[in-house]
């Protein structure tokens, strides 16, 4: 009697298997982001995949070439859609620098607290939608609610809770609103409260772990040739953090640490921004302790909407009202590049100007589009399931990827 | 960016600049494209000026501006460990734009000239994988093309005679798994 495994397997190796493709997304519920990844499976492990980006496309660049420089704003704010101020800052800063433009002291320190607090609302919902979607639904909600308290902030600040279109070219819109820095402060203990939570309920969690270390593994010399910044660079090994490295803004007075880490994989991304939320935190403090009374938008003629005062009083006002409402601020003919630190990495915007109101081209860089590049080749060798945490680390914002 | 390294990277390859500036403190080199590769090779491998990241890789259109060349491919470098930054420019005529990739040279270069050839048609020469990225692959024309009107609109429909692209061709039109389960799935595409 012969045995059953000469009938089967007459080299002795292997059964053949033929590859499945399969199509996840562009709506999945463990993506929070519209993307479509094609993948090739042999059994449940992915042996090529195709990411397929560009959903949400709404044509940022064509309709900012159609608007003056200021109604570029809210275009700006769906980019990364939550942090919406660090978007604002960074085209502010571009247009300011081919306008050889300072800002008022008090504004640069307005953007780094408003931005900040940004920042710890982007990390917090990244944070949150990895930990839902690797099943923690309490690391969600916790997150959610101390969000929640930035955004009520931010509406407190700009009048809006998630598209706030608040800097302006030269300053911001308008100063602090009465007990701000006070309220935003209160809020620190909810917020620390929070991540100490999510802390405690992941960092040692034997499933958390289980799924995310050594899984999505990128080495520094990869994050590099990829372009990789951020935290997901930082998690890489990748020393580069746009505040320390080019500050900008007031943040050269300003004391705060990077974290680095060196194991690349998605437990390193998870704790690199655990980690930066804190220091995001200690940055509000220091900056509403040295910020100090005064204008917060510059007093350029040009640039600048005169005071309502003026507008209803007085021709000069009104036809200066009217010019820069119609024809739009004249920027010089040139080109500039300002890079600030996003919520993902540094986001760049290169534009340029013929001298006229309306822009040639207003290019973002955007930093999740950069790192989302690199994931096919991310996910490939993984399993089905290691998608999720991958995925979720990298913190692809549809708005900013596809613009 | 040292004076040194700068005059370095002019000196050999002088034949190729066209121009520079300094505008804002951007420093920028204006190249011609025929050996962009090697210059972008050098500018990487080189000990002073170690560009090891292709920070953006865009293309703006001069159209409206008169100017010619109507194309300027537009790199942004950055070096890691010396903390500087260089932007390289190249001009193309119009009619077929073509540049060599720089995808060997850095990987991030991937679906940036993607995305610039999906927005402008600028066609890079030796990308493996040269398609549409953010629009679908029966878009006609290239949206951000000054001469595309803003307020063209184009009914998304698929068309029988579609070839598939790379990545199809590979795993899908020809694989072993064309039969009907693929088929199934695929009809889902977009």
């Amino acid at each position: 009697m012969t045995s059953i495994a000469e009938h089967l397997d007459p080299t002795g190796v292997a059964l053949p298997t033929e590859t499945m493709i399969i199509n996840i997304g562009p709506v999945h519920p463990a993506m929070h982001g519209t993307v479509r990844i094609l993948a090739a499976l042999d059994g449940e492990r992915i042996v090529d995949a195709d990411v397929q980006p560009g959903y949400l496309h709404r044509g940022f660049e064509k309709e900012c070439e159609n608007v003056t420089w200021a109604q570029v704003f809210p275009f700006t704010d769906r980019l990364n859609y939550v942090s919406p101020i660090l978007n604002n800052v960074g085209y502010a800063m571009a247009v300011e620098k081919l306008l050889g433009l300072k800002v008022p002291e008090r504004a640069e320190y307005i953007r780094v607290v408003a931005g900040e607090l940004a920042r710890v609302g982007d990390h917090l919902t990244c944070l949150a939608a990895m930990g839902m979607e690797l099943g923690a639904m309490t690391v969600f909600l916790y997150c959610i609610r101390a969000r929640d308290r930035i955004y009520d902030r931010l509406e407190e600040l700009t009048g809006a809770r998630v598209t706030h279109a608040y800097c302006r070219i030269g300053g911001v819109k308008e100063d602090t609103p009465e007990g701000w820095a006070e309220r935003v402060l209160g809020d620190f203990d909810e917020i620390r409260g929070a991540l100490d939570d999510v802390e405690r309920l992941l960092l040692k969690n034997r499933i958390f772990m289980d799924r995310t270390q050594g899984v999505g593994v990128v080495s520094r010399e990869d994050a590099i040739s990829w372009g990789w910044t951020g935290p997901c660079g930082r998690a890489s090994g990748v020393d580069y953090d746009v505040r320390k490295d080019h500050p900008y803004g007031v943040y050269g007075r300003l004391d705060f640490d990077v974290p680095v880490m060196d194991t690349g994989d998605c437990y390193a991304r998870f704790y690199v921004r655990l980690v930066e939320m804190h220091q995001s935190l200690r940055i509000i403090d220091q900056a509403l302790a040295q910020m100090q009374p005064g204008p917060v938008l510059c007093e350029e003629h040009r640039v600048v909407l005169p005071p309502k005062r003026e507008v209803y009083n007085t021709i000069e006002g009104m036809i200066r009202h009217f010019k820069l409402i119609v024809d739009g601020i004249r920027v010089p003919a040139g080109e500039a590049y300002a890079f600030i630190e996003g919520g993902n990495g540094e986001l760049g915007f290169y534009v340029v100007s013929d001298g006229t109101g309306l822009p040639v081209k207003v290019r973002c860089r955007p930093p999740c589009f950069i790192i989302i590049s690199h994931m096919g080749n991310m996910i490939r060798g993984h399993s089905v399931a290691d998608i999720v945490p991958i995925f979720g680390s990298l913190n692809m914002i549809g708005g900013e990827c596809d613009r | 960016m040292s004076k040194a390294a700068l005059e370095a990277i002019k000196k050999k390859f002088s034949s190729e600049l066209l121009s520079e500036h300094a505008q804002h403190g951007d420093e920028t080199l204006v190249v011609k494209k025929e050996k962009l590769v090697q210059i972008a090779e050098f500018s990487r491998d080189d000990a002073e000026l170690a560009f090891d990241v292709l920070v953006d890789l865009t293309v703006v259109d001069y159209l409206i501006e008169g100017r010619t060349p109507r194309f300027e491919v537009v790199l942004h470098l950055r070096s890691t460990s010396k903390k500087h930054r260089l932007r390289l420019k190249v001009p193309l005529e119009e009619g077929a734009p073509k540049v060599p990739s720089v995808v060997g040279v850095w990987k991030s270069a991937t679906w940036m000239e993607r995305e610039a050839y999906d927005m402008y048609g600028v066609v890079f020469e030796g990308h493996p994988d040269l398609r549409r990225i953010l629009l679908y692959p029966e878009f006609e024309g290239h949206p951000l093309r000054k001469d595309y009107p803003m307020a063209r609109r184009q009914p998304l429909y698929r068309r029988p005679e579609r070839q598939g692209d790379v990545w199809e061709q590979k795993h899908i039109l020809s694989g072993p798994a064309a039969g009907d389960h693929f088929k199934g799935t695929y009809d889902l595409d977009r």
